[in-house]
């Protein structure tokens, strides 16, 4: 199980992100979840929205290019250790984690990790043997 | 649908003249073209005589690098008849350009001039396969323009069923192509694209519907990829052509089947190659300014003229049997070249290297700047949906690759950086594709 990750490049310019989060807000779409991965010139906003069809086409409109990708998330117990155990079981499964980041649901409280690995179908399989639990994106 | 491969050549004996024959025949008529310039034209005679040089002293071919250069302007300021070298009676036609800007150019054919260049167009069309059996369509516009009436005669002469369609009434194009089964096309690769498209958005199959086998397409410079895919598209062969108004109008130079570049009528013109900075002339193989100069032309001759266009002379053999010199594609115009760090650089070197990168767009825009008296080039590339990831490193490989790329093809080590889609300033829809800082 999926759920569906926005991708959107960013220039290193003063006031880009506030740029993105507007033409979101204004769409009504809420930011479940979002990283930034950035280098001297340019950054990667990583996001998890509540309708992402209706954010790639409010950030199409505002002018920027956005892609969505599969991403992997997972439900973490709140209790001390528990991401390394998560972290541990990936490792095992020997893929290798392109990036990843947490969110904290609002509804539920429960932490949750997402992370990205390219090859879906066999890190879907090897994921579950590990008796990882994954969630969809209805959560 | 494509014809097997042939080498027809319209006329043998010229096309095909060994080399050291073909350079005596131009160093005659080069003398012989030098003489009356310089009786008849005073704007020659003036710039022969400030460079101390007399008729006398043009002997052979190897003379030509002592003789002045003719420009665009010189046909502005002599329009529209100071660089005639017959009296105005002997002219038969007038072409010319309107050309984007200010006064227009003409040129003034003498019944010979015609004729020559009649020969040209007609040598190109048997080159791309043309003979009697044939019914070429002409969508080139017919007028002052010589594209049109260039391939109309030409087409004439090989003695094919010439259809004048001229251009525009895209519709009408394809309808009189399909119900008369037209086999040839002539006009730009751009609109015969467009043709190629419609025709299938139509519904047509170009395989069955359309009887095409071959193109002869030019007045506009075009790519490889361009020529594959419009191959593709109409099921031909498509050949490029090149010409200009002041020296003759298409048919200069023109693609045999192998389409390794295009032969150079070299019975009627001597083509050089020059740095446009130094205006030396470079040996064949080299990448530079396109340089004319008619040998046969009677009405308005042309000494030198130089096209502002870049490209290579190649005069190894061609499997076709020609001898003539081949130049390649056009890859630039001098009146876009930098110079960063001794290095002459086009933007459209960069452009290739853009589009063969996968998936870059061809936005992008070159900044030029001087620190600590060292030139530095930036070529910052717009982002489409193509290109895009989620991840870091795969940008940076595709920076990278842009940047080796253009080391390897240009020569220069340039910065690269990726910017937002649309971000780039642009005029009348193209990117501003040079902002140059240095103060000099
Ligand atoms: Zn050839």
């Amino acid at each position: 199980m999926t759920i569906k990750q926005i991708s959107v490049f960013m220039e290193n310019k003063p006031g880009t992100m506030s740029k993105v989060t507007d033409a979101l807000g204004n769409s009504g779409i809420d930011v479940r979840a979002a990283s930034l991965a950035d280098t001297q010139d340019f950054g990667i906003l990583r996001m998890i929205v509540s309708d992402t069809d209706k954010a790639v086409k409010a950030l199409a409109e505002a002018g920027y290019v956005a892609s969505v990708c599969d991403v992997f998330a997972a439900e973490v117990p709140d209790r001390p250790g528990a991401m390394t155990e998560l972290m541990k079981k990936v490792a095992e499964t020997g893929l290798n984690l392109e990036y990843m980041y947490a969110f904290v649901s609002p509804e539920t409280k429960d932490a949750y990790i997402v992370f990205r690995i390219k090859d879906i179908e066999s890190a879907e399989k090897a994921l579950s043997e590990k008796g990882i639990k994954l969630i969809g994106n209805a959560k | 649908m494509k014809a097997p491969k042939t080498h027809n050549i319209y006329n043998p004996e010229a096309e095909c003249m060994p080399r050291e024959q073909l350079r005596e025949l131009q160093s005659k008529r080069l003398a012989e073209t030098v003489k009356r310039e310089y009786e008849n034209v005073p704007v020659y005679r003036e710039r022969m005589d400030a460079k101390g040089i007399k008729p006398g002293d043009i002997k052979s071919v190897d003379d030509l690098k002592y003789l002045p250069f003719t420009n665009k302007t010189d046909l502005r300021d002599e329009f529209p008849f100071g660089l005639l070298a017959v009296p105005k009676r002997e002219i038969v036609r007038i072409q010319g350009s309107s050309g984007t800007t200010g006064k227009p150019i003409v040129s003034g054919y003498t019944e010979n001039d015609v004729e020559v260049w009649t020969e040209m167009v007609a040598r190109a069309l048997v080159a791309a396969g043309g003979t009697a059996d044939d019914i070429i369509q002409v969508c080139y516009g017919y007028g002052l323009f010589t594209g049109g009436l260039g391939a109309h005669q030409g087409a004439t002469r090989i003695g094919a069923m010439t259809v004048p369609m001229s251009s525009g009434n895209t519709q009408r194009q394809i309808l009189m192509m399909k119900e008369l089964g037209s086999t040839m096309l002539c006009c730009t690769p751009s609109y015969a694209t467009y043709l190629g498209e419609t025709i299938r958005e139509m519904g047509l199959d170009p395989k069955k519907d359309i009887r095409l086998k071959s193109g002869v397409f030019g007045a506009e410079p075009w790519t490889e990829e361009m020529r594959q895919r419009l191959e593709q598209l109409l099921d031909i062969d498509a050949c490029d052509i090149y010409g200009l108004t002041e020296i003759a109008g298409p048919g200069v130079a023109f693609e045999c089947l192998e389409k390794r570049g295009m032969h150079v009528n070299e019975d009627h013109v001597i083509a050089e190659i020059i740095d446009p900075v130094t205006e030396e002339q470079l040996p064949y193989g080299c990448s530079g300014e396109l340089v004319f100069t008619t040998i046969t032309k009677e009405g308005m001759p042309m000494l030198r003229y130089r096209t502002h266009d870049i490209c290579k002379l190649d005069a190894t053999p061609c499997a076709c049997g020609r001898t003539t010199v081949r130049m390649g594609r056009i890859t630039g115009r001098t009146d876009d070249m930098l110079v960063i760090r001794g290095v002459n650089v086009f933007p459209s070197q960069i452009e290739s290297v853009l589009v063969s990168v996968k998936g870059v767009a061809p936005f992008y825009q070159l900044v030029v700047d001087r620190v600590h008296s060292t030139d530095s080039i930036e070529v910052q590339v717009e982002l489409d949906e193509k290109m895009f990831s989620d991840t870091v490193a795969d940008f940076e490989k595709i920076r990278n690759e842009i940047g080796e790329k253009i080391k390897s093809v240009v020569g220069i080590s340039a910065k690269v950086t990726l910017v937002g889609a649309k971000t780039l300033p642009r005029s009348e829809g193209k990117a501003k594709r040079v902002i140059d800082n240095r103060k000099l």
